[in-house]
């Protein structure tokens, strides 16, 4: 237990005081109590900087499960600093936030403490080594993300998405569960650190296709990749400082830090690249085309996070295309850079849109963009944050977006240059899909801002927009500063966080001296795209009521939420029509389940072992044998056949005396004897029963019912005569009771060998028959004499009773 | 003699499946005591038959048939008989309450959900 477990769970902990501290006192939000965990960790994080971009990794290791191999083992690089300083730090200013938006009124209790446990899951994800505890640490971030995003419980919507993201997150990461446990078979560890060393024995097995599909399967669904990505829009009922930290900044990396972590293990992997290369492209384009017709300003931003997710997804394809061909192709590993960086940017510029967002709702009462506008001068600081950060968004100088929107062109344009499979021949796919986004991109973050802002005021907000308080603006204008100072002086950052980021997800020792920078001259395409983009885009955008007729062909009925929601439904249908149609309810169709099963495994297994009968050893037969065998068999008959009780209750007692000669004839004196005495009072019980009987035995019978009745009862014969031959025809060893025939004088001192063993051999035996003896008469006693539902008045008492 | 024991005891219990597959709680317990006696007659046949004398220590005898099997039905015949008596007034009652007989009209107006 080093310190740096401690600064993990340190969220766990405080969450359980956070608890105790709401009961009592209520004077001061809640949030203050909260906003030092974060800070704590943020700061600790920070001082842990030098040591790393000094390349000193940190290791620290704790038996949780060790005979699985299931470790807390806490492993800090780069990458999981990174990740680490980003949760923290944009979990302060969350919290800060958070202390403006909610109120005293809601459960804040349950916020913060959903909200620490999620901090820690996060926490716990990117720092741990052991992909084991990764996946503890990974579902809990999901059902934390479940429990805030149906924070508003009594909202149909909230409980909606809520349970949308459940599944698809928690599906991919069971999916994700099942890729780590291939890897473990393929290298034989669940540490990331010892699986490196072992790259080659991944490569040489034929199972790491499929980890890699798995394991994308999870990071696909966790980071709202296409098509998985429909989760994120529904997940926008949760409060808004919970979708500026989960559903921008923190969660939906998940997926980006687990493809970046494992990139030195599956790049030699083609279909790796492939799914990351242009799932992330796709996720790109569609997901910003989408996001134009949105209408509200989260469903707007939920579409762009998915979109820049996409965007980082794809550079982390380009990177590892870099490992694969070598990494000396500079384009390439500029990629990774570019990954990291707009990881960074992305934090920090969505984060401040989210936050204006829930300051425009929360002042102006809707977040509708038919229903905003004008607001330019009555909320300029809201504005003014919004500006900057939307531009960054789109890319535009001199925002910290376009920097790293300039590598991400200049990475796609040159993709064609790398010497793998395919790839040359497809080439002019990523381009066009790279631009076609960003103009995209351009056109939404311009209408963000546009149409909160500009335009003309309307009037029928529900509440009367003003400016934001200063506790909610902080957060957000932290976050804005953070934009224009990684903007302008983004080597700030290379040397300390992204080069050590860059290198784990490389798995290189040497250090990328990265340098970044505005204006890369005349000659870089980049610039051209982007300027080829903001014509584009300013154009588009100007015509817009031209074009957006296209989205009307984009009906509801093909959209994947549509499938998602028709899939949801089916399999309910379906799984109730399965189950429906074999538990109808009647006992007879159980029984004959169970005993055609019986007749088919009966069959599989003679088959199976073959059957060998032989007549050998066989005892002669008597005449008055047959004649008992006759009598049984008449009775059998009778009894199948009759209609009265009266009939079939003598012919049972018929048959039960004839079991008793039977034992007198195979020299069983005591069973004859209680044969006998059972068979009477069994008849005996029977007829006293008699008159509260049903008149008839059996009732009318379809044909067909009784042919099957007849087909199973006759297999289970045949079974059970064939059973009966080959187990008697196959002895395997003699009897063991000459022990009990030698022994029965010396040992017990009796004669009665039978009785000797009932009482002392196997005393036991007969001391639980006579439990079981007692425990019907009492049964019987109890289902005679006690009435509890009775109806009348006098009883109503013991109703009650039993009703509880 | 073993050979017509076992398919005896094969009928017996191919009868007791009949039996229980019918609609009458009557049958059904009627089903369920055929069921014993055809699972008896085939525990006693397994120890073979009629090979020996009663087992009751006797000093002439040395051949005694065997004794396991029949302290095994023993012990089966009771449980089996607390089991029909037990389904038995069960039957009964639930005839009492219910006022039928028919174990599919026992199930009660199939239901939608």
């Amino acid at each position: 237990m080093a310190l740096i477990h401690l600064a993990i769970l340190l969220p766990l902990i405080a969450a359980i005081a956070i608890g105790v501290i709401y009961r009592y006192y209520k004077r001061l939000h809640l949030g203050w109590f909260v906003l030092p965990v974060p800070l704590i960790i943020v700061i600790y994080l920070l001082t842990l900087v030098p040591r790393v971009s000094n390349n000193q990794l940190i290791y620290e290791s704790l038996a949780v499960m060790p005979r699985i191999g299931m470790n807390f083992d806490v492993y800090i690089d780069g990458l999981g600093l990174l990740f680490a300083i980003l949760i923290s730090g944009i979990g302060a200013l969350v919290v800060l936030y958070s202390i403006g938006y909610l109120s005293h009124r809601e459960d804040l209790g349950s916020f913060y403490v959903y909200l620490l446990m999620f901090m820690s899951a996060m926490l716990g994800v990117v720092l741990n080594d052991n992909v084991l505890m990764l996946y503890l640490f990974w579902e809990l971030t999901s059902i934390s993300s479940f429990l805030l995003i149906a924070f508003w419980f009594m909202k149909e919507r909230s409980l909606y998405g809520a349970q949308k993201s459940m599944l698809i997150t928690m599906g991919g990461g069971f999916l994700m569960l099942g890729g780590f446990i291939l890897l473990y078979i393929m290298t034989g560890t669940f540490s990331i650190r010892e699986m490196l060393n072992q790259v080659s024995a991944i490569q040489e097995s034929p199972l790491a296709p499929l980890a890699v599909v798995l394991i994308l399967f999870g990071a696909f669904t966790k980071s709202a990749q296409f098509p998985f990505y429909i989760w994120l829009p529904d997940a926008m009922e949760a409060p808004t400082p919970v979708s500026a930290y989960l559903h921008s900044a923190t969660m939906v990396k998940a997926g980006i830090y687990l493809v970046a972590r494992l990139t030195p293990l599956f790049a030699f992997s083609e279909l790796w690249v492939w799914i990351i290369l242009l799932g992330g492209l796709i996720t790109m384009a569609w997901a910003s085309f989408n996001a134009i017709r949105k209408d509200d300003l989260k469903a707007v931003l939920a579409f762009s996070t998915v979109s820049q997710l996409g965007l980082i997804m794809s550079l982390l394809g380009l990177g590892a295309l870099s490992v694969v061909t070598g990494a000396n192709e500079e384009y390439f590993s500029i990629a990774v850079v570019a990954a990291v960086f707009h990881l960074i940017n992305h934090a920090t510029f969505k984060g401040a849109l989210f936050m204006v967002t829930g300051i425009v709702d929360h002042e102006a009462g809707t977040r509708s963009l038919k229903k905003l506008g004008g607001l330019l001068t009555v909320m300029p600081v809201s504005f003014t944050l919004t500006l900057i950060t939307a531009l960054s968004m789109a890319g535009l100088p001199p925002f910290n977006g376009f920097l790293s929107k300039e590598l991400f062109l200049e990475a796609m344009i040159h993709v064609g240059d790398a010497n793998f499979s395919a790839l040359a021949d497809v080439a002019f796919i990523f381009p066009l899909l790279a631009i076609v986004g960003s103009i995209f991109t351009f056109i939404y973050s311009i209408l963000l801002i546009y149409g909160v802002f500009f335009g003309k005021r309307t009037y029928d907000t529900p509440k009367e927009p003003h400016e934001a308080p200063a506790l909610m603006l902080i957060s957000p204008a932290i976050l804005t500063v953070l934009v224009l100072v990684f903007g302008f002086f983004p080597n700030v950052l290379s040397g300390t966080i992204i080069d050590p980021a860059a290198m784990s997800i490389m798995a290189s020792d040497t250090p990328l001296e990265t340098h970044l920078y505005m204006w890369h001259g005349f000659a870089n395409p980049a610039l051209w795209a982007t300027v080829f983009i903001v014509i584009t885009g300013t154009l588009l955008f100007y015509f817009r009521d031209k074009w957006m007729f296209i989205y009307d062909y984009h009906k509801d009925r093909f959209t994947l939420n549509y499938l998602y929601d028709q899939g949801l439904i089916y399999s309910r249908f379906g799984s109730r029509k399965i189950t429906d149609s074999y538990m109808s309810g009647f006992i007879r169709s159980y029984l004959v389940y169970i005993f055609l099963f019986f007749i088919v495994m009966g069959i599989l297994t003679l088959l199976n072992t073959g059957i060998r009968i032989s007549f050998d050893d066989m005892a002669p037969v008597g005449i008055h044998e047959m004649a008992v065998v006759l009598i049984i068999l008449v009775s059998i008959v009778v009894i199948l056949g009759t209609k009265s009780r009266m009939v079939s209750i003598i012919m049972l007692g018929a048959i039960g005396f004839s079991m008793s000669l039977f034992f007198v004839f195979f020299r069983a004196a005591d069973l004859a004897l209680t044969q006998l005495a059972i068979e009477t009072v069994t008849t005996a019980l029977f007829l006293v029963c008699f008159y509260h009987l049903p008149k008839n035995s059996r009732h009318q019978e379809r044909m067909r019912f009784k042919l099957t009745n007849f087909l199973v009862s006759l297999g289970v014969a045949l079974i059970v005569i064939i059973i009966g031959l080959t187990a008697y025809s196959n002895r395997l060893f003699d009897r063991i009771s000459e022990f009990h025939i030698e022994n029965v004088y010396e040992l017990a001192a009796g004669g009665n060998m039978v009785n000797v063993i009932l009482v002392d051999f196997r005393g036991f035996d007969t001391l639980f028959e006579t439990l079981v003896f007692g425990i019907a008469g009492i049964g019987i006693y109890s289902l005679m004499k006690l009435r509890l539902n009775r109806k009348d008045g006098n009883n109503e008492e013991h109703a009650e009773e039993s009703r509880i | 003699m073993e050979l017509i024991t076992i398919i005896l005891s094969g009928i017996l219990i191919g009868s007791a499946v009949y039996m229980m597959l019918s609609k009458s709680v009557l049958r059904i317990i009627i089903g369920t005591a055929l069921l014993s006696h055809g699972v008896h007659l085939m525990l006693l046949t397994m120890g073979q038959l009629k090979r020996g004398n009663i087992p009751v220590l006797d000093e002439e005898v040395s051949n005694y048939s065997d004794p396991l099997p029949q302290a095994l039905i023993l012990t089966a015949i009771v449980i089996a008989f607390a089991l029909t008596a037990y389904i038995l007034v069960l039957a009964l009652r639930s005839y009492r309450e219910l006022g039928t007989d028919d174990v599919e009209q026992m199930k009660g107006v199939p239901h939608d959900d």
